[in-house]
């Protein structure tokens, strides 16, 4: 397909010929859901002959974010839907409840427990000893007799898990 | 990863507003409002900094994660507020990290008191990251309501990232403070050589006046309620008792620094006073 074929439709069509395109973009820390799964991408936006694409980041110093960006902006370009433009929108803040319930079921077929929700309530006060979540049930065999090993781990968004029945150690994708 | 870096001298950074291969530090005047920011900014940059010197040398490999990660995070959030900042002054985020001079580094003292390179026990690592994790999560929940809508944004995210750092930093005071004998003697160290630091984060000057009038973010010392409510509780569990606060007062965020800061940003920005407009 070339630019010049995806410029003949609608903005409408080019629109949703962009979420669909989205859809398999994935998250390059997180291979197994994109970055709609994840719930990043709030807006998609026809601008003349370009395409404007809102995306919420996930951590303040998340180093996905530049090539979650750019990957968004190369994918939309490959699909011939031209120049793609992505902009930030840090308000409101990203939570983890925005993850979708097919990425959650993706996450845990990828071995990631997922995020528990209520993330995004505000505590009142902070209550800081005891924050091991205690509903983290095992991705492999679903037992919720597991125990936490490290508060983080390979990257900012995830903490190390042991499943205590089946002994296999697994990541846990933290709610915020 | 590979580093290509500009060959000297011929190649400025294009991006730049001055000529860095020629201009090794900028002159930033801040308005009172802009300071207020570079206090945080510069706090959260400085505070990274001294967490990151325990990359590869904490006690467990857990712990090496963990505190890398949370500078991670403090990185992410000064990145915020110094391209804010320097959006308005017509500088970038790495300008204002790397070519500011001491002076114009607004950071608290408590920030940048020496770390893991200059002998100081982990004690000192943990009880500090503690003592500002709580400062920054009672600031940033003042900062969700900011006449600024870009802050308020910053500070919507910035404040939920915090809440992990105070809990973590929690766990391990109690962890230290309520453990053998030796750890909380080390501990009770610690806290006697960083506390008379903590007044500085409740000061209130010009800059603080001018930041609330405006709506910008709170006094400091409206900050004190919320970590005492955090503090306190947490010292308590530790066997911790809290020193009493004297005349000192320490002066980082209005430019004045300890010996110790000159070193770190000797450390912090050689690279991009070596090799002006450097890339990754």
């Amino acid at each position: 397909m070339t630019a010049a074929s995806a410029h003949a439709g609608s903005a409408a069509d080019r629109v949703d010929a962009a979420w669909r395109v989205l859809h398999d973009v994935l998250d390059p820390e997180v291979p197994a859901i994109s970055v709609t799964d994840l719930g990043i991408v709030r807006d998609v936006i026809a601008h003349g002959d370009g395409l404007e694409v809102v995306v919420t980041p996930t951590y303040s110093g998340c180093p996905a974010t530049e090539v979650i960006e750019q990957a968004i902006s190369d994918a939309i370009a490959a699909a011939g839907l031209g120049p793609a433009r992505v902009t930030q929108r840090r308000a409101p803040a990203w939570t983890t409840d925005w993850i979708t319930p097919a990425g959650r079921e993706k996450l845990r077929a990828y071995g990631i427990a997922p995020p528990g929700s209520c993330a995004s309530a505000a505590t009142g006060n902070v209550s800081p000893i005891r924050l091991m979540a205690r509903d983290v049930d095992c991705p492999r065999c679903g037992s919720p007799r597991t125990e936490r090993l490290s508060a983080f781990g390979s990257t900012a968004c995830k903490s190390l898990y042991r499943c205590l029945a089946c002994r296999e150690p697994f990541e846990h994708f933290k709610p915020i | 990863m590979t580093t290509a870096f500009a060959p000297l001298p011929t190649t400025a950074s294009t991006s730049s507003s001055v000529s860095s291969a020629t201009t090794a530090s900028i002159v930033f005047a801040p308005t009172p409002l802009q300071a207020y920011l570079l206090r945080i900014s510069d706090t959260c940059l400085i505070h990274a900094q001294r967490l990151a010197e325990w990359s590869g040398h904490a006690p467990i490999l857990e712990e090496d994660i963990a505190l890398t990660n949370l500078a991670l995070d403090l990185v992410g959030q000064a990145r915020a507020l110094l391209t804010h900042v320097g959006r308005q002054a017509g500088f970038d985020e790495d300008q204002l990290a790397f070519l500011r001079d001491e002076r114009d580094f607004r950071n608290v003292t408590l920030a940048e008191l020496p770390g893991r390179r200059a002998g100081r026990d982990f004690a000192d690592a943990i009880v500090r990251n503690f003592l500002l994790a709580a400062w920054m999560n009672v600031l940033w929940a003042g900062l969700e309501a900011s006449s600024d809508a870009d802050i308020a944004a910053i500070a919507g995210k910035a404040v939920k990232e915090s809440r992990y750092h105070v809990a973590h930093a929690a766990d391990w005071v109690v962890r230290l403070g309520d453990g053998t004998g030796e750890s909380a003697r080390r501990t009770r160290q610690a806290v006697d050589r960083l506390w008379p630091y903590t007044a500085e984060l409740f000061e209130t000057d010009d800059v603080d006046t001018a930041a609330a009038e405006a709506g910008l973010g709170p006094l400091r010392v409206s900050l004190k309620p919320g970590w005492d409510a955090i503090v306190v509780p947490v010292f308590a569990e530790a066997g911790l008792s809290i020193p009493a606060t004297g005349a000192f007062r320490s002066t980082g965020s209005r430019g004045v620094h300890s010996e110790h800061m000159g070193y770190l940003l000797a450390e912090m920005q050689t690279l991009q006073r070596s090799f002006p407009g450097g890339q990754w």
